[in-house]
């Protein structure tokens, strides 16, 4: 017993001294929050300046629709991530739901029953990764590694090379409706009213504070009492039930449904979280860092569109931003601190990689351009 | 993994179980022989040696790319990334190839290795340097390289038609009596068995992966070896890369997209263990010969493709239970 506690006050305080230096940078720009409410502005200011087709009221309620469907997916994966958790699942578990929606519904299904079995569905496949987590005890990684090949396989087995279509108005409205008399998507005002319910769940209740000790110290929460399993459980159901909600409302917006639906999207929810504020090692972040990451990714994206860059080219953006959220602060981190020496050796080495770089750079340029001019 | 001997109590059935499991690819050969012969049974077709050749064919690049994931995981990292630098340096060797026909088969694998190796040492800096958690960084460098793919080629591909002969009969041709592929993933492997073995460094991956303090304590530079293991990991991808480009004569936008995630596989279903510090070459080659395996008899069996995606992520999940049970059974069966 008491080596156990010991070893658990030695972790407690390599959690305090990990984790204090970037509280104090932080500390001096405020919040993260306020960072990424800056670089809003910020990107909202050059896109206006670099197209007169940004600050457009209808174009920014249609591409605000685009974001929705990792907006939903986003929620819980903020939960799952705080207590140190990940769910790479949440798309193929989506593409899953909305097939055997398509499914039902081609085989003349009213369009509401097949979308509550959908629903069950995708919160059955939760329900496995959280058994599976939590039960079994395996990594949450592995485990959704595994039901990332087999929902998706699961979808493509339901519709095979079929579409489902003609869904009827009623239901399309999830995805491309507006409220009555506004500019407003239907599915904003589904995703804000969620975002508001999981928030208020995260930072006013005691399940919100146990998911934070969960991702602070596991052990320590199990000894606290903490129903750490049956936590678990309840976050990664919640998360394949919001899947299969955002897979009906992207199946609504596109008004059919394909296997392949929403394929790879799950990297872009994990970005949105992360880029939030949330670590992923777990224990901080907040619900409101990571609607704001959410807000910046998805202006960065339509700018860039507006720009004609391609989805895949914007990714570039996405990504330097994703890795710079997390470097710059400690960088600077470093510095202000000024605690460690700097090194002359990492000083070269720095140098030295920053030069092969440009000269992969230059390669990638030479060798591209004939190919390019000849097309 | 060792431990003191058992008691001698312990029932015959128990002892063997126990000593069995202490391998945890024991269990991995024993789901794949079950398999094999379930399949032959319906298809005796299916134990052929073409069709093995055609498995070895299928799995060779994702053991090269497995290998490099594994070096990774046991240092506690991921390198998510992989499939973005294969798709990139497959891509750039392609349109090198296609200027310049007449360059020599070895100069195009030795650029696909230096390629490979820069963006690996991007990554490594980010890591190391940066200090931003390696799935985050890795995460970030999947959509930038995929990014840079687009952009590089203009969405435009690399048809068969446009690459030479030699290059194309680089990953096909048997002047060994086996595939060059096979071969060079085999060579991979033992290189990779005896670094991770009998180096120096090879020890200190796994020493780093175990226990992070205490490596440092005893003097390992952490970082270095970090950053090696990122940079091996771009060598490889680069490696396989070349192979890529070759076997399907071609180089597309879309190349290896999703790869990075059956190279997690193949490594986690050898044992390697996600939290670092455990894994083995040929259980990651077991790993690897398993997922192909199941891609290959699920064919043979002629399930219907639509559901074969299913079959496999289902028999991974499975793989990866079964073993946890065992490790749970043999663990409890020890404690007595």
């Amino acid at each position: 017993m008491t080596t156990s506690t010991s070893t658990m006050e030695v972790k407690a305080q390599n959690l305090i001294s990990d984790k204090a230096p970037r509280r104090t940078f932080l500390g001096r720009f405020q919040r993260w929050e306020w960072i990424l409410v800056g670089l809003i502005l910020a990107v909202i200011l050059l896109n206006s300046q670099l197209s007169s087709h940004f600050l457009n009221a209808r174009n920014l309620s249609r591409t605000s629709s685009d974001f929705m469907e990792i907006g939903l997916m986003m929620l819980p994966m903020v939960f799952i991530i705080i207590t140190g958790n990940i769910d790479l699942s949440v798309a193929s578990n989506m593409g899953m739901s909305a097939s055997f929606m398509g499914l039902l519904h081609n085989m003349g299904v009213n369009i509401w029953l097949a979308a509550l079995a959908g629903l069950t569905l995708g919160t059955l496949g939760g329900a496995l990764n959280g058994y599976l987590v939590s039960r079994v005890r395996l990594p949450a990684l592995v485990v959704t590694l595994g039901t990332f090949a087999f929902f998706r396989g699961i979808a493509y087995g339901f519709l095979g090379d079929q579409a489902a279509r003609g869904y009827p108005a009623a239901f399309t409205y999830l995805g491309q409706g507006r409220v009555a008399g506004t500019l407003i998507p239907f599915s904003v005002v589904l995703f804000l009213v969620m975002a508001l319910i999981f928030g208020l769940v995260l930072h006013r209740t005691t399940f919100g504070r146990q998911l934070f000790s969960i991702g602070n110290n596991e052990n320590a929460s199990v000894f606290s009492g903490v129903p750490v399993a049956r936590i678990k459980m309840i976050i990664f159901t919640l998360s394949g039930f919001m899947a299969a909600l955002a897979g009906l409302v992207l199946a609504a917006r596109f008004g059919s449904t394909r296997p392949d639906i929403g394929t790879g999207l799950e990297l872009a929810v994990i970005t949105a979280v992360v880029l939030g504020g949330v670590s992923i090692n777990g224990g901080t972040g907040t619900m409101a860092g990571a609607v704001l990451s959410l807000l910046l990714i998805g202006l960065m994206r339509f700018g860039m569109g507006l720009l004609n860059l391609q989805g895949q080219v914007q990714g570039v953006a996405i990504g330097l931003l994703l890795i710079l959220s997390i470097l710059l602060p400690n960088i600077a981190g470093n510095l202000s601190r000024g605690g460690r020496k700097i090194r002359w050796r990492s000083v070269v080495a720095v140098v030295f990689f920053l030069a092969i770089f440009a000269l992969f750079f230059a390669f990638f340029f030479w060798s591209r351009a004939p190919v390019i001019a000849s097309v | 993994m060792t431990v003191a001997n058992p008691p001698a109590t312990r029932s015959a059935f128990k002892s063997l179980l126990w000593s069995l499991a202490r391998f945890r690819e024991a269990g991995l050969i024993v789901f794949i022989l079950i398999l094999v012969a379930l399949v032959t049974l319906r298809n005796p077709a299916f134990l052929t040696a073409d069709n093995f050749q055609d498995i070895l064919l299928n799995i060779s690049i994702l053991v090269i790319a497995a290998l490099a994931q594994t070096m990774v995981i046991i240092t506690h990292g991921i390198d998510l990334s992989i499939s973005s630098m294969i798709g990139l340096v497959a891509m750039m060797v392609a349109f090198v190839v296609k200027q310049n026909p007449e360059m020599s088969v070895v100069l195009a694998v030795l650029l696909g290795l230096a390629l490979g190796a820069v963006l690996g040492s991007f990554n490594a800096m980010i890591i190391t340097f940066g200090r931003v958690p390696p799935i985050i960084a890795t995460l970030g460098t999947l959509s930038i390289y995929r990014g840079l793919v687009f952009y590089y080629s203009q969405g435009t591909w690399i048809n068969s038609f446009e690459l030479p002969e030699a290059f194309k009969s680089l990953s096909k041709g048997t002047p060994l009596g086996l595939p060059n592929m096979v071969i060079v993933a085999i060579v991979v492997a033992i290189i990779v068995h005896y670094f991770l073995n009998y180096t120096r460094t090879g020890r200190e991956i796994y020493a780093v992966g175990s226990n992070p303090d205490a490596a440092q304590f005893v003097g390992i530079r952490k970082d270095r070896i970090i950053f090696l293991v990122y940079v091996l990991s771009g060598v490889l991808a680069g490696l396989a890369a070349v192979l890529w480009a070759s076997r399907f004569e071609s180089a597309q936008t879309n190349t290896a997209i999703g790869f990075e995630l059956q190279t997690v596989a193949a490594s986690v279903v050898g044992g390697v263990s996600i939290s670092g510090g455990v894994g083995t070459v040929p259980g990651v080659l077991l790993g690897a010969l398993l997922l192909g395996i199941i891609q290959n008899a699920l064919t043979i069996v002629r399930i219907s493709p639509f559901w074969q995606l299913a079959a496999q992520g289902l028999l991974i999940l499975i793989a990866v239970v079964t073993d946890r049970w065992i490790l749970n059974r043999t663990e409890r069966a020890r404690n007595r």
